[in-house]
């Protein structure tokens, strides 16, 4: 089975996230990257699923030249080859943008499945994954929780909320958004490192930008709507005040 | 004139369904509400109690459970001929699988899990909170219309802006054509995990614990805070998708929803998906080492500090009174 897998490039949680001067765009500087956490399940799930199967993992990113670092690291997890595509106009713009770039880059691939995470941990549209099935023009499931091969077709858990699931079945090719959590994921050894060097990373250029549909007029820092009374001094200080805040209560 | 498309739940109209309507009339006093039910569902008798001017009943018996292929495929004739300013929904788990999908079907441009709704002088703003909630975006939705928005969760309760309570709404039944095609997808019924065990609804203090955590053998500090305050021990996903806690201890979206007297957070940074679970707790304190986690936002009293001095001391404090 051919699996693709779709990577975003995202800030760590450490990055003091805060708008640039124009105040449409955060700031890049100082910040760290990493690869998307959902994306990561989802390229765990498709390593997995090749060990079951056979078959072949590409790993997939659309974006400036950064991300190839999250390519590489992929690689270096495991996926057999990558693709960037690549364009600076990529780094922040509309799901369907990011869509049209992955889109390119797979029809010429025709994947059995595509996996990418439910959403980022910087834009959390949530929409990229459903687009980029429509694009494609096959199916799709979304927060998926366990994912089962069966006879060319697909059994999956669907998360719902407050602690409902749902199993669906879909025929390949098919495109699943997987849930944090679904598997434990692995981290690269230093043999895979080395073997990622040898493997094959292709860039593409991204396809010219449609008129973006959607566009970010301002990006603030959220007004905090409670009162709430922040305790300063030690933490044997803090521990203390809180008792003493809480005293009615306790 | 506005959509809101609604969602149901065992023939029930669900409750985010009447957190859209209330999102529309930020934007319109004249709103459709599209029913997609099985015909003769309970859903549609609930739904003419709502303030809006007309509630289409769109009937087919895969509604009952119907998949993202058949919400698109029945949706995207009526909306396309309609001459709506937007369509709503709420952002659930449904929306989230199947309004992307329509929305670029039609190429109508999708503003999800919005916080805020405000009308300008020449247009709309939709608020969308990113980075998990430490930044907000406003964001403008260009192109034809009609554009489509989802609203968060608990974002647009009793917000409805005062407007004049429309005449009793006019009711239209449409039968939803879904061709064989859009049935390749099969869905079984909704289940509820056996292993659920845990009622953390009924608790009257919770204290949780978070990503902050770092690893699972830390877990004792919290463990001991719970048992000084009396409280019930509880997490966010992270911790239990490391399998730390079992996942009928995890609170937020996709686990449980409480509003106990009293939530101590540990380490949780305060993701959107947390907070819908907790953020009706009548007492809410956070600890964490990030003075920006939006777990401040909604907290009563916060700690800015190093959990693994502060959770000691505290429970030190406790035990001594």
């Amino acid at each position: 089975m051919k699996i693709a897998v779709c990577l975003k490039q995202v800030m760590t949680r450490e990055t003091n996230v805060r708008p640039d001067a124009s105040s449409t765009a955060v700031r890049e500087d100082g910040a760290s990257w990493a690869l998307n956490e959902p994306d990561a399940y989802a390229l765990e799930e498709a390593l997995r699923l090749k060990e079951r199967a056979g078959g072949e993992v590409v790993a997939v990113s659309a974006g400036p030249a950064r991300v190839a670092q999250v390519l590489r690291e992929a690689l270096a997890r495991g996926a057999d080859r990558a693709i960037h595509v690549e364009g600076d106009h990529l780094a922040a713009c509309d799901p369907f943008t990011t869509a049209d770039a992955l889109a390119a880059a797979l029809r010429d691939e025709s994947p059995d499945l595509v996996l990418t995470g439910l959403q980022s941990d910087d834009q959390g549209f949530g929409q990229v994954g459903v687009v980029l099935a429509e694009r494609l023009g096959i199916p799709h499931a979304t927060i998926v929780v366990a994912v089962e091969v069966q006879d060319g077709a697909l059994r999956v858990k669907r998360e719902l909320e407050a602690g409902w699931f749902q199993w669906l079945s879909l025929p390949l090719p098919a495109l699943l958004t997987i849930q944090s959590g679904i598997n434990q994921l692995r981290y690269a050894t230093l043999k895979g490192i080395m073997a990622a060097k040898k493997k094959e990373l292709r860039v593409v250029p991204a396809p010219a930008p449609a008129p973006a549909m959607q566009r970010i007029a301002a990006i603030r820092v959220p007004v905090r709507s409670k009162q709430t009374r922040m305790l300063s001094g030690t933490a044997a200080e803090q521990a203390s005040a809180l008792v003493d805040a809480l005293r009615g209560q306790l | 004139m506005v959509i809101v498309v609604a969602e149901c739940a065992s023939g029930h109209l669900s409750q985010t369904s009447r957190e859209a309507v209330a999102a529309a009339r930020h934007l319109a006093s004249d709103i459709s509400l599209i029913v997609p039910a099985p015909a003769g569902a309970d859903a549609i008798a609930e739904a003419l109690q709502l303030p809006v001017a007309e509630v289409v009943a769109l009937e087919h018996d895969a509604f009952a459970h119907p998949t993202a292929e058949v919400l698109a495929t029945a949706l995207a004739p009526l909306l396309a001929a309609s001459d709506a300013t937007h369509v709503l929904w709420a952002h659930t788990y449904q929306a989230r699988d199947y309004v992307p999908r329509l929305s670029a079907r039609l190429g109508r441009p999708l503003a999800t899990d919005c916080v805020a709704i405000e009308r300008t002088g020449d247009g709309v703003l939709f608020t969308r909170t990113i980075f998990h909630g430490r930044l907000v975006a406003d964001v403008v939705l260009d192109g034809p219309g009609p554009h489509f928005v989802t609203t968060q969760i608990g974002a647009f309760r009793d917000t409805a802006p005062a407007a004049p309570a429309p005449a009793a709404p006019q009711l239209r039944h449409v039968a939803a054509e879904i061709p064989e095609a859009a049935l390749q997808v099969r869905a079984e019924p909704p289940v509820r995990d056996v292993r659920q065990s845990t009622d953390l609804t009924q608790a009257r203090r919770i204290v949780a614990v978070g990503r902050g955590i770092r690893e699972e053998s830390h877990l004792g500090l919290v463990r001991e805070l719970a048992a000084a305050l009396g409280a019930e021990i509880a997490a966010s996903r992270p911790v239990c998708d490391a399998g730390w806690l079992p996942m009928d201890r995890q609170i937020g979206s996709s686990g449980q929803t409480v509003a106990p007297e009293l939530y101590v957070a540990v380490g949780i940074s305060g993701a959107i998906q947390h907070i819908v679970g907790m953020k009706g707790s009548k007492t809410i304190v956070a600890i964490n080492r990030d003075p920006d986690a939006p777990i401040f936002e909604i907290a009563d009293y916060g700690i800015v500090g190093d959990l693994f001095e502060v959770v000691p001391a505290l429970t030190a404090a406790l035990t001594s009174r």
